[in-house]
């Protein structure tokens, strides 16, 4: 019979017993042995695994001091050296999914394989999938505690032991994104044909590959006088001040900045970087303009044809851009301009 | 609204005023032009961005930039 795994699991101070109003701003603690939900997951992993320490931080400390706590929690686990890592389950929280997913892709930055457990449409899914973690999809809430934990368990048992791994369905995991080329017997022109056959007949069928479909945002109407409109520029086009001082990568971006406009008539070129790694910059770095045309929305402000330009320039990249991350990334900004009296947007996209 | 060249991306996206840019590495600009005339073409897409914005729509709809307007 092999060695239990040792398994440490993270889970946020509501779910640590510690609840009310402060539990948020709880700070990080490491203790020993399994606490709260961690006591039901080393239940369910028998003798396979042992929980030997539980690592605990309140969502709002978290999300506040992200890379510190990171930095920390890095520290625990290179001094621990479990064989897994298990963070959660978060269902459908959201700071504590994107807690998570953070503390997850760390792990396995240490070569700790990590698990953990959340709703589909927790923003920490969608942004931590693309990087490959391991989501097991849960309930939306902590009524599905003791099916979500038992799959994680499983699953976790699984990598902790280097055991082969099933579909994403049959684990009970999230789509990671993951494409496995697998053999089916069958030439995809005759699966295909079968089954644009069954959809003709009216029969189920199962689409090899889901396609995202988008909510429909219902269009404001329209401005009543643009020379009354305050304008702002958000782009998704990376085009940064030189030298990039907010680090904004070349893809699969989840913050974004802001950088003052105020008194260029131009963007000019030697000032501005593309990082954005889905477009030749080429061009852009010749002329900034021709990405952020602020030089002929000066020449409108001037002519009295638009009211005035909001004095920051807002930038993220939307290269290989996680849906959820650009909707919060988007409702971050949106949110400023609202508080700023904005009335459009102008969005220059690559 | 959205200015880019990828208009059906935008379309199936869900934005919902779209003006067709120069292609998606410049949607502002066109290096094959002149100077003065691709600040033209620029000036003229702007304006075409304001009356997009001025335009009641119901559902994603694209714009297109008049090239015959003169800065």
């Amino acid at each position: 019979m092999a060695e239990p795994l040792r398994v440490v699991h993270y889970i946020n101070a509501f779910f640590g017993g510690l609840g009310g109003e402060e539990e948020a701003q709880t700070t990080l603690s490491l203790q020993d042995g399994a606490l709260g939900p961690g006591r039901l997951l080393e239940q369910l992993l028998t003798d396979e695994g042992q929980v030997i320490a539980t690592i605990m931080c309140g969502d709002g400390y978290f999300s506040e001091r992200e890379e510190a706590v990171v930095t920390q929690v890095q520290g625990y686990l290179r001094d621990l050296k479990p064989d897994i890592f298990v963070a959660g389950p978060a269902f459908r929280s959201g700071r504590y999914g994107l807690a998570c997913g953070r503390l997850c892709l760390e792990a396995e930055r240490l070569g700790i394989p990590a698990v953990t457990g959340m709703h589909e449409e927790n923003p920490g899914s969608d942004l931590y999938r693309p990087a490959h973690l391991y989501i097991i999809r849960t309930a939306a809430s902590a009524v599905g505690m003791q099916p979500a934990l038992q799959r994680m368990a499983a699953l976790a048992v699984k990598r902790g032991r280097g055991l082969p791994l099933g579909t994403a369905a049959e684990e009970g995991f999230l789509p990671r994104a993951v494409r496995r080329t697998v053999r089916t017997g069958i030439p995809a022109a005759v699966r295909a044909v079968d089954m644009v056959l069954k959809k003709w007949r009216g029969e189920t069928y199962r689409s090899e590959l889901s396609v995202e479909t988008f909510e429909i945002i219902p269009p404001p109407p329209p401005l009543s006088d643009p020379r009354k409109t305050l304008f702002a520029l958000v782009t998704e086009s990376g085009l940064v001040p030189r030298g990039n001082p907010d680090r904004l990568p070349a893809a699969t971006a989840t913050h974004w900045a802001k950088y003052a406009i105020a008194g260029m008539d131009r963007l000019v070129p030697g000032e501005w970087d593309g990082v954005h790694g889905g477009y030749d910059n080429t061009a852009a770095l010749q002329d900034p303009n021709r990405v952020v045309p602020l030089d002929a929305i000066r020449a409108l402000e001037r002519e009295g044809l638009i009211g005035r330009l909001w004095d920051e320039l807002f930038v993220t990249v939307g290269n290989l851009g996680s849906l959820n991350a650009m909707k919060r990334m988007g409702a971050e900004i949106a949110g400023l301009l609202v508080e700023r009296g904005v009335g459009a947007v102008i969005l220059p996209a690559t | 609204m959205l200015a880019t060249c990828l208009y059906t991306v935008a379309t199936r996206v869900g934005a919902n005023r779209i003006v067709r840019g120069g292609k998606f590495h410049h949607p502002f600009g066109n290096p094959d032009l002149p100077p003065r005339e691709e600040y033209a073409f620029r000036y003229a897409f702007v304006q075409q961005t304001i009356r997009a914005l001025c335009t009641p729509v119901q559902q994603p709809t694209v714009f297109d930039v008049e090239t015959s307007v003169v800065a």
